[in-house]
């Protein structure tokens, strides 16, 4: 059998990237929650959002971890600009509309970071890449510890924001009821466009904490949106609850399954427990509720 | 004078389809004015194009001596017109205290607390259910709180879109007590209803709706006695 030394750091680490997870896929399913999209541009967000870091920290120097004030509210706009501009207004309100939309975005930015960018796979360096943390049980990577952190305090803003906020019951209003609340007031377009830049904007949070132990290229986005749709389906579409804990049992599975059965065949446990999800309980772990 | 609600030769539908073929109705301060017409006559769609859930083909709205047609709904709630609609439309994934508070989202926010606490002294039933999610009230309770919500917004003009639809006979009497309550208080109501005895019973003035035409209007204690009104609506 297994040894604890080699278990327990492997499950921790899969903990550690189930957080990251978790913030990508909270930004899928809040939009999915709220406008009912299925975003396919999602994952070309991410990628743009990694080129973001990857150039503030080449070219002015700033390192990853700071670039967050930068990088949220630049995919924060960038959502609420698209949302209202492009997206909301080439749906015309049908959802199959709206699925060929993001897909055409998702095959805009990627085709355009292959043009600017070329093909090849990018890293930063940063002093602390291999510093390693002792948590008494087993020693984890610095930047990791501080992905996990961070993830967790972001899932724990938007928390905030949904439950207490008035933007985040217009939020859960607009998602549920939108007659009623254009009745009351709120402007559903406005909402719309919150909900998809908030949703993005966690992308900027990611690809912050990504990039120091990971790396950046066009189609980098895939890798994640594959595992943030299987976190939805997971969890349940639109719950948070079900995106966070989906989040680390995803993590964890890869992290195990890339210990037991080799890093190549690692995340074949993402897309077992993905199929035995649609299978036995489509409507995921948590429902379909949002918050 | 000017009303606080005129509506002139207002024309509207759906796709192109005329419902209300033109349409003139009034509503002054304090007052509770019926409109009455039973199914499919336009009586909703009168209400959707009015709170400018829809844009009309023709005709003017004007609220308060300010020419509404076709604004926004946003810009109309914050003018204190407001609807609480036929199947009420309340948040059913929020709690009772938060669809209360969503009332107050545009118009009326500084005073969310005490309009908050007034509301819940109108219905205390809603009291006791402020922490439960909204979709588990029973039908009437969901009611008030659509009500309720409506009153969040310290409305200069509420309009009830069929609000004895669905309910118990208890409860619907219930809910025109309200209304007479609301309406002694100052409020200036609209009232559309397909309950034409109790409407007429309640309101000032009235107004019939059939086929999209007023075809009817006068204060309600003539209307009541009317024979023809009587005979298409009350069965003797």
């Amino acid at each position: 059998m297994l040894e604890l030394t080699i278990l327990l750091p492997a499950l921790i680490n899969g903990l550690t990237l189930g957080a990251v997870y978790a913030l990508v896929a909270l930004g899928l399913t809040l939009i999915y929650g709220v406008l009912h999209i299925i975003n396919f541009a999602h994952g070309s967000l991410l990628m743009a959002a990694l080129y973001g870091v990857f150039f503030l920290n080449t070219g002015l120097g700033i390192d990853p971890y700071a670039a967050i004030v930068v990088m949220v509210p630049a995919l924060f706009a960038a959502g609420y600009v698209l949302q209202r501009s492009v997206i909301g207004k080439a749906s015309h309100g049908k959802d199959q509309n709206v699925l060929l939309v993001t897909l055409g975005i998702a095959i805009v930015i990627e085709n355009l970071a292959l043009a600017l960018f070329s093909a090849d796979t990018r890293t930063i360096d940063t002093p602390y890449a291999f510093e390693m943390v002792d948590l008494g049980i087993a020693f984890v990577p610095l930047p990791r510890v501080i992905a996990f952190i961070a993830a967790l305090a972001v899932t724990a803003v938007l928390w905030f924001i949904i439950a207490r906020t008035d933007l985040g019951r217009a939020i859960r209003a607009v998602a549920k009821e939108r007659q009623g609340a254009r009745l009351v007031g709120i402007d559903v377009d406005h909402i719309f466009a919150m909900s998809f830049g908030i949703g993005t904007a966690c992308l900027g949070a990611a690809a912050c904490l990504l990039l120091p132990t990971f790396y950046v290229s066009p189609g980098v986005g895939h890798v994640f949106v594959l595992i943030a749709f299987t976190v939805v389906v997971l969890g349940g579409m639109g719950s948070f609850v079900g995106a966070l804990v989906g989040g680390f049992i995803i993590g964890v599975t890869e992290s195990l399954g890339g210990l037991l059965l080799g890093e190549s065949l690692g995340q074949i446990g993402i897309f077992l427990i993905f199929i035995a999800i649609l299978l036995l309980r489509p409507t995921g772990l948590f429902g379909s509720r949002l918050s | 004078m000017t009303a606080l609600l005129e509506v002139e030769a207002l024309r509207a539908g759906y796709n192109g389809v005329e419902v209300l073929r033109g349409v003139d109705l009034r509503v002054e301060t304090g007052e509770i004015v019926a409109v009455l017409g039973s199914n499919g006559v336009g009586k909703s769609t009168l209400n959707n194009n009015v709170c400018g859930l829809f844009r009309p083909y023709a005709g003017r709205v004007r609220f308060d001596g300010v020419d509404i047609t076709g604004a926004d709904p946003k810009h109309i709630v914050a003018a204190g017109l407001i609807q609480v609609p036929e199947g009420r439309r309340i948040f059913p994934n929020l709690t009772v205290r938060e669809n209360l508070e969503m009332g107050g989202y545009r118009r009326g926010r500084s005073r969310r607390a005490q309009n908050l606490e007034r509301v819940v002294t109108v219905f205390p039933r809603l009291k006791e259910r402020l922490a439960q999610t909204a979709g588990t009230l029973s039908g009437g309770e969901q009611q008030m709180l659509a009500i309720g919500r409506g009153l969040m917004a310290e409305p200069q003009l509420l309009i009830l879109d069929e609000p004895s639809l669905g309910l118990s006979p208890l409860m619907v009497e219930e809910m025109f007590n309200l209304v007479r309550r609301l309406n002694a208080d100052g409020l200036s109501i609209l009232l559309v209803e397909q309950n034409v005895v109790q409407s007429l019973e309640l309101a000032a003035r009235a107004y019939v709706i059939e086929n999209g035409r007023i075809v009817l209007s006068g204060p309600a204690a003539a209307l009541r006695e009317d024979p023809a009104l009587r005979k298409a609506y009350l069965g003797m």
